[in-house]
């Protein structure tokens, strides 16, 4: 049986699973539940300073995209950071650590950006025998208009600053959360790393509205008539939340910085994707606000199959393996030919991969008097449209031109040898071949 | 050739690669793709309903998780740690009365998840793969005997054997399975399955076991007991009512599990003589078993003679109306009177009941049912409780299967309490078997 046992930065859980700064995570009796159902770790919801805590809307918070049959697809909301008092968080902190000291208990913080602040919170923090801290660089809504959140996470020189804090004034391990809200996610990742951080955590929600109120002619969630921009997480926000773990794992700048990947994990399959892509961990929100902590179980029995299948020992084993295969374009091999093939024997007739191709890509399926298709090959550009709108899995496949071959549609020989667009003719700042 | 048509009860009534179709699976195997749009429709419920219908609390939510996450072994492994016949169950269980029925989009909808058939998808992918999911605890050195080699004889030895004791499990037959391998409708059951999920269960190891040796014959129970730790007995219901009217004994007349047994048994189809007009006598699974199933044989006309309303039928409704779709007729509030014929049974005469007051009585009103064939499937009764205090007409138990001698326990059909289902059998079995380990490693 695979050891699905997590070390990150030198903090140990059962498994990588970890609960994600959100409600689930806002107190005691949340997180003891949690622990109980089986998950690895939790990130505290977000503390302020001491104080009048934070307020919340009374009316709704959350927004959804549902699909035909009301699964959760996407999710967001308007709501802030914990509206509870900071001494009695930090008390519930002390004694869940103490009563679980094999899970990994991290406490997310957003103070102000001033030394002051953190110089307060972090002693505070420390003597709870927390395993570390968070960053919460990353709410979009409501904090941010007070210069909090993805306030200071868009601006890298903040990130750096107040991270130097924390490690200054902390002696644990920290966590930077990063904001997707920003147009290169490999600034700020850079920034935490400049500033001494341990890890970056990442994504926190996107700036979305989910739907409009067209009797209302507001956004969604409506509060007496007026809507604001929302956090949005769940399963849609998975590929842009991969593709941003991706680009800090293979940034030269931030090779080998520990992530904690985030954003749309509900299956042992999302995890093993994110964790491949180089997350040493997983977050999760919105998939256990969606079905409860018992998901856990399911994330375990997969994760642990799926590596006994590979021969994984340990999370450590693929943490990282698919990113030297993430590159960029321009080396993308362009010898690489393939052409759609059709199965006539599974195809059921439905027609859409020839309205795909024909309305929108090619005219490379023929469609004959009896509902027949068959691909061009003088015309298929292998694109992949038809195989994705296929209903049928595995009905329409891709096969590779063997080098050799004359590609029907270029007429040009398929050659063996790899090139990329660095190269290309057609490239008017090509490196010269040799 | 012989037809539907032919008199008397008679071989080959229809084509033998008809019959070969009639027999096939009743619930077909759902593909990749069925099964894992079947398993979208599971809500996930919180301590949901159908877990606590199914009487081996398989974590059904779980399991279904695990179907769409693309992980049927581990799914299997959900239903396996909970019911080591799981295979079975999805395929026997009324899943209808059980988890389908307290499944919240039945209520919602009238279309529960199709748990039993994500079931048998999620079991038959692991069972496929030929290897057996469980390995056995350290020897504890102790030995138990199970007598019964059913679903719940079964259960029992395998959760013992996993536990590390040493279990010899006695059947009277010389096959393993009960009526897993006797007396399960053939459809449901296509290809083997019992003998096949018999051999996979033993495969754990540490179960021998002993065909042909009975208790009450080759074996006692004092000699039992004497020998082993402790005594398991899943010996089901072995004996069969006769039928108390005028004629019950006619040529013709059987009983409806015996014929069963045969069928399950035959090695071609086409040699099982069947009659033209066939009417069975009960409400229960046995009697709808009994029916569609001389149907598919090639009977002209079968019917199911209740003495009672719809309602009061032990069968499903499922189960009634695969019987009507199969053209069997259903009568109701029909008790039979007697049997005619010269020697052969040639007509079953019927009287109609009425019920007054909680009682069931005749109400003079008669007519006759041509019948070649009568079979009977008014119950099963135990055949022998080796000494041991009854409750009714079966073995009296208490708490896990304990019977009133120590160190004995019994559970299935032949214990008191539960349904008899071959899905309580494993329950039952498997919690015997969770005692007598309590008990054997220094418990009370
Ligand atoms: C025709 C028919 C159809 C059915 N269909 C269904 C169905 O579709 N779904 C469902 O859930 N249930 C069904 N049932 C009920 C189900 O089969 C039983 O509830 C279940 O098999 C009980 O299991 P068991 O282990 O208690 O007994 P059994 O399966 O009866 O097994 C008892 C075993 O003990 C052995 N034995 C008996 N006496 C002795 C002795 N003296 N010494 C040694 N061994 C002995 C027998 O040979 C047998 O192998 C059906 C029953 C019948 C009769
Ligand atoms: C209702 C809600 C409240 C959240 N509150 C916080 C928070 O206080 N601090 C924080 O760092 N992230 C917060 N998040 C963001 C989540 O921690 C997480 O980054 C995000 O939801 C993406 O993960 P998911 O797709 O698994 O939900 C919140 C998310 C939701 C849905
Ligand atoms: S989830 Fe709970 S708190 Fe939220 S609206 Fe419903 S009842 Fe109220």
């Amino acid at each position: 049986m695979a050891d699905l046992t997590s070390d990150f930065l030198g903090i140990k859980s059962p498994n990588p699973f970890w609960l994600a700064s959100a409600p689930p995570t806002d107190k005691e009796y949340n997180v003891r539940r949690a622990f109980e159902a089986g998950w690895g770790g939790v990130v505290w919801k977000t503390l302020g300073a001491e104080g009048p805590p934070a307020v919340n809307v009374n009316g709704p918070r959350y927004g959804f995209i549902h699909g035909a049959d009301r699964r959760v697809l996407g999710m967001n909301n308007i709501e802030l950071i914990t509206d509870r008092d900071l001494f009695v968080n930090l008390e519930e902190i002390r004694r869940v650590k103490a009563d679980y000291p094999d899970r990994a208990l991290i406490v997310s913080l957003m103070v102000p950006c001033e030394e002051q602040a953190w110089k307060d919170i972090l002693p505070l923090v420390e003597e709870t025998g927390a395993d570390g801290i968070e960053l919460n660089f990353g709410c979009p809504h409501g904090m941010s208009e007070r210069g909090m959140g993805s306030a200071v996470g868009q601006v890298p020189e903040y990130i750096t600053m107040v991270t130097e804090w924390c490690k200054t004034y902390y002696s644990r391990p920290v966590i930077v959360k990063l904001t997707p809200n920003i147009s290169d996610i490999r600034r700020p990742a850079e920034a935490a790393k400049l500033g001494g951080a341990d890890a970056v955590s990442l994504i926190n929600t996107i700036n979305s509205i989910v739907s409009v109120d067209l009797d209302a002619m507001a956004p969604e969630p409506t509060i007496d008539g007026k809507g604001t921009h929302g956090g949005y997480c769940g399963p849609a926000v998975k590929p842009i939340a991969m593709n941003m773990v991706a680009e800090i794992a293979r940034n030269p700048a931030t090779a080998g910085l520990p992530i904690s990947g985030i954003g749309g994990v509900t299956t042992w399959r999302d995890a093993a994707e994110f964790m491949a892509l180089g997350a040493g961990n997983v977050q999760v929100c919105t998939a256990a606000m969606t079905y409860g902590f018992k998901i856990v179980q399911e994330m375990i029995s997969g994760l642990s199959q799926w590596m006994d299948e590979k021969g994984h020992t340990r999370t450590s084993d693929f943490v990282g393996m698919a990113v030297p295969n993430v590159t960029d374009w321009q080396y993308l091999n362009l010898n690489y030919v393939t052409k759609a093939s059709i199965d006539q024997d599974a195809c059921i007739s439905c027609g859409r991969c020839f309205a795909a191709c024909e309305d929108t890509s090619h005219q490379a399926i023929a469609m004959s008097g009896d509902r027949k298709f068959s691909v061009i090959d003088e015309e298929c550009v292998a694109c992949n449209l038809c195989v994705e709108v296929c209903p049928v899995e595995n009905c329409i496949t891709m096969v590779r031109q063997a080098p050799g071959t004359v590609d029907p549609r270029t007429g040009k020989l398929v050659e063996a040898e790899p090139a990329d667009w660095t190269a290309h003719p057609n490239n008017p700042s090509r490196v010269a071949a040799e | 050739m012989n037809s539907p048509y032919t008199p008397g009860i008679v071989p080959g009534r229809i084509d033998p690669s008809d019959l070969q179709e009639n027999f096939s699976d009743l619930h077909p195997r759902f593909q990749a793709h069925e099964a894992s749009v079947a398993a979208d429709r599971c809500y996930f419920c919180h301590d949901a309903p159908c877990v606590t219908a199914c009487p081996t609390d398989i974590d059904i939510p779980l399991f279904i998780r695990q179907i769409s996450t693309g992980t049927p072994e581990a799914a299997a492994r959900t239903i396996f740690d909970q019911n080591i016949l799981g295979g079975m169950c999805a395929r026997v269980c009324p899943t209808e009365d059980l988890c389908e029925e307290a499944c919240v989009r039945e209520l919602a909808e009238g279309k529960p998840v199709e748990i039993g058939r994500l079931q048998r998808f999620a079991t038959d992918t692991l069972m496929a793969a030929g290897t057996h999911p469980y390995t056995r605890a350290e020897a504890t050195g102790k030995t138990v005997a199970v007598v019964g080699a059913g679903p719940a004889g079964l259960a029992c030895a395998h959760r013992l054997a996993m536990l590390g004791h040493d279990v010899v499990m006695f059947d009277a037959r010389p096959k393993a399975g009960g009526l897993n391998e006797y007396g399960i409708a053939a459809y449901k059951t296509p290809d083997d399955f019992a003998a096949k999920e018999v051999d996979w269960l033993m495969s754990i190891g540490g179960i021998r076991l002993e065909p042909g040796k009975a208790l009450g014959a080759e074996l006692t129970l004092d000699a039992l007991a004497e020998a082993h730790d402790a005594v398991f007995l899943g010996v089901g219901l072995g004996g069969v009512n006769a039928l108390p009217v005028e004629g019950g004994d006619k040529d013709g007349v059987a009983d409806a599990v015996t014929f069963i047994e045969t069928l399950r048994q035959a090695d071609a189809l086409a040699t099982l003589p069947v009659g033209r007009n066939v009417v069975v006598i009960g409400g229960g699974m046995t009697a709808v078993d009994a029916a569609v199933q001389s149907k598919l044989l090639g009977a002209e006309n079968v019917t199911i003679a209740y003495r009672r309303g719809r309602d009061g039928m032990s069968a499903s409704r499922f189960e009634q109306d695969l019987a009507a779709s199969h053209g069997v007729k259903l009568m109701f509030n029909v008790q039979p009177k007697a049997v005619h014929g010269n020697g052969a049974a040639q007509e079953l005469e019927l009287e109609y009941t009425a019920s007054a007051e909680g009682t069931l009585s005749g109400t003079g009103e008669t007519f006759r049912l041509a019948a070649d064939q009568v079979l009977r499937a008014i119950g099963q009764t135990l055949t022998t409780d080796a000494g041991l205090d009854r409750d009714g007409g079966k073995i009296a138990v208490t708490g896990a299967g304990r019977t009133s001698r120590a160190g004995v326990w019994a559970g299935g059909d032949c214990a008191s309490g539960g349904d008899d289902l071959t899905v309580t059998a494993v329950a039952e079995g498997r919690d015997a078997a969770m005692d007598i380990h309590a008990v054997l490693t220094g418990g009370t």
